[in-house]
């Protein structure tokens, strides 16, 4: 996870990193059941040190270990400020497939049309999680919404496997 | 019904169908072989033209194929005379078309109905039956309205209602959301879900992925024979938070 999340997190009012937590889960939903605890801390450590948050021990709370109370500093507002207006861009890893196929077809390693299912197969798997998961959600939920972008993300892959499929079926003459 | 001790719903073998002759022959279903067991949803995938809306009409009986055989519940289609077969189409298979074709004079509870009264159910009994259908479909307030008074998703779901309301063997889809939107389509997924978890056996041919991606197995269709079948269920290599471009 980036730096910046965590940062921005933050900026509603200083907190412990157990807020922090449950703040990522409720925007996660079953996303975020895989997410490693420690990490946040891990993350927080390292704010601190590059001066972005500061930690106060806060008092009482006998039965809580965690009593850091994390802040952000001035220059940690600015980055947030900053990774906000930012332009972020998805990496889709399309280029890697696409060359697979065509080298596999230029060196007759493979049938590309195989290729294509095999690859069709694991992104209807996860599509099959993804929707089952989106459906789960109660609606106008911020997981939910996170959901439905995978399964748009899927179904765009979907069609260009679609798309790969018509160019390398070999041309019959069905007249 | 001369009903098969195993689980098996639908079986075909060999099944081929072929349309004109010599230069003209077109193998629209070439050499298909399949069994659906019981409260299995199964899909059909493939391009447009891959045969398999052919296949589906060979698995209900509404087309007789060019060789191979189909049975349903042990019972060969092809031993069938017309009346009996029609008979067996009613009674124990659903079908959910792309193009809804409901009745447009008749309300939804009509539609909904009419399988019921023409297989001689009481009107009382059909009329419950129905109305407990479009319950389950959360049409309930809709039981009134005409077709055309219906949104596409809505109308999908009173068909649907009218492919259970004989309590058939196994309900055959064919591209059941080609016609919605992305909103409707969802609606159609949920209830297609709620069908599985209910332990209807279910077909469904289709090229939309999302509608595919509910089903327990997934064939592949290409120039009318399966090239690829897999289990969907089992769970994935990945997960999903990596696609959300989280780390475990």
């Amino acid at each position: 996870m980036q730096q910046e999340v965590v940062l921005a997190l933050l900026a509603k009012e200083p907190s412990h990193g157990y807020e922090l937590r449950a703040r990522l889960r409720q925007a996660l939903g079953p996303l975020g059941e895989a997410m490693n605890d420690g990490q946040i801390y891990v993350i927080l450590g390292r704010l601190e040190k590059a001066g972005l948050v500061v930690a106060e021990q806060a008092a009482g709370l006998p039965d809580r270990p965690d009593r850091k109370v994390y802040a952000l500093t001035a220059s940690g507002q600015e980055r947030v400020a900053g990774w906000l207006t930012e332009v972020s861009w998805p990496k889709p890893d399309l280029a890697e497939f696409h060359l697979k196929l065509v080298a596999a077809a230029a060196a007759g390693l493979a049938d590309p049309l195989a290729i294509v299912d095999a690859q069709r197969r694991e992104l209807l798997r996860r599509l099959r999680d993804a929707q089952r998961a989106a459906m789960a959600e109660p609606d106008r939920s911020a997981a939910g919404l996170l959901l439905e972008g995978i399964v748009l993300r899927l179904q765009a892959d979907l069609r260009w496997l679609e798309a790969c499929e018509r160019n390398w079926t070999p041309r019959r003459d069905r007249s | 019904m001369n009903e098969n001790a195993d689980a098996r719903v639908l079986r075909a073998r060999g099944l081929r169908k072929a349309y004109g002759k010599g230069e003209g022959l077109v193998r629209a279903v070439d050499g298909v072989s399949m069994d659906v067991g019981r409260g299995e949803t199964v899909a059909v995938m493939g391009p447009s033209g891959c045969g398999k809306s052919t296949l589906l009409h060979l698995l209900g009986g509404l087309d007789r194929p060019t060789g191979g055989d189909v049975w349903l519940a042990g019972q060969d289609l092809g031993r069938l005379g017309e009346r009996n077969l029609s008979r067996l189409r009613r009674d124990a298979i659903g079908f959910v078309f792309q193009a809804f074709h409901l009745m447009d004079e008749l309300t939804a509870v009509e539609n909904v109905e009419l399988p019921a009264l023409l297989a001689g159910r009481s009107p009382r009994a059909a009329r419950r039956r129905a109305v407990e259908l479009l319950e389950r479909v959360g049409l309930a307030d809709r039981a009134g309205f005409l077709p055309a008074a219906l949104s596409g998703g809505q109308r999908q779901r009173v068909a649907i209602a009218r492919a259970l309301v004989s309590d058939p063997l196994v309900v055959l889809a064919d591209e059941p959301t080609g016609n919605l939107d992305s909103e409707a389509t969802v609606e159609v997924l949920r209830l297609f879900e709620s069908l599985h978890v209910a332990g209807h056996t279910l077909v469904i041919v289709t090229h939309d992925s999302r509608i595919a991606a509910t089903a327990d197995r997934l064939i592949g269709m290409r120039d009318g024979a399966f090239v690829d079948e897999t289990r969907l269920t089992g769970g994935t290599t990945g997960n999903l938070g990596a696609l959300a471009g989280l780390e475990g």
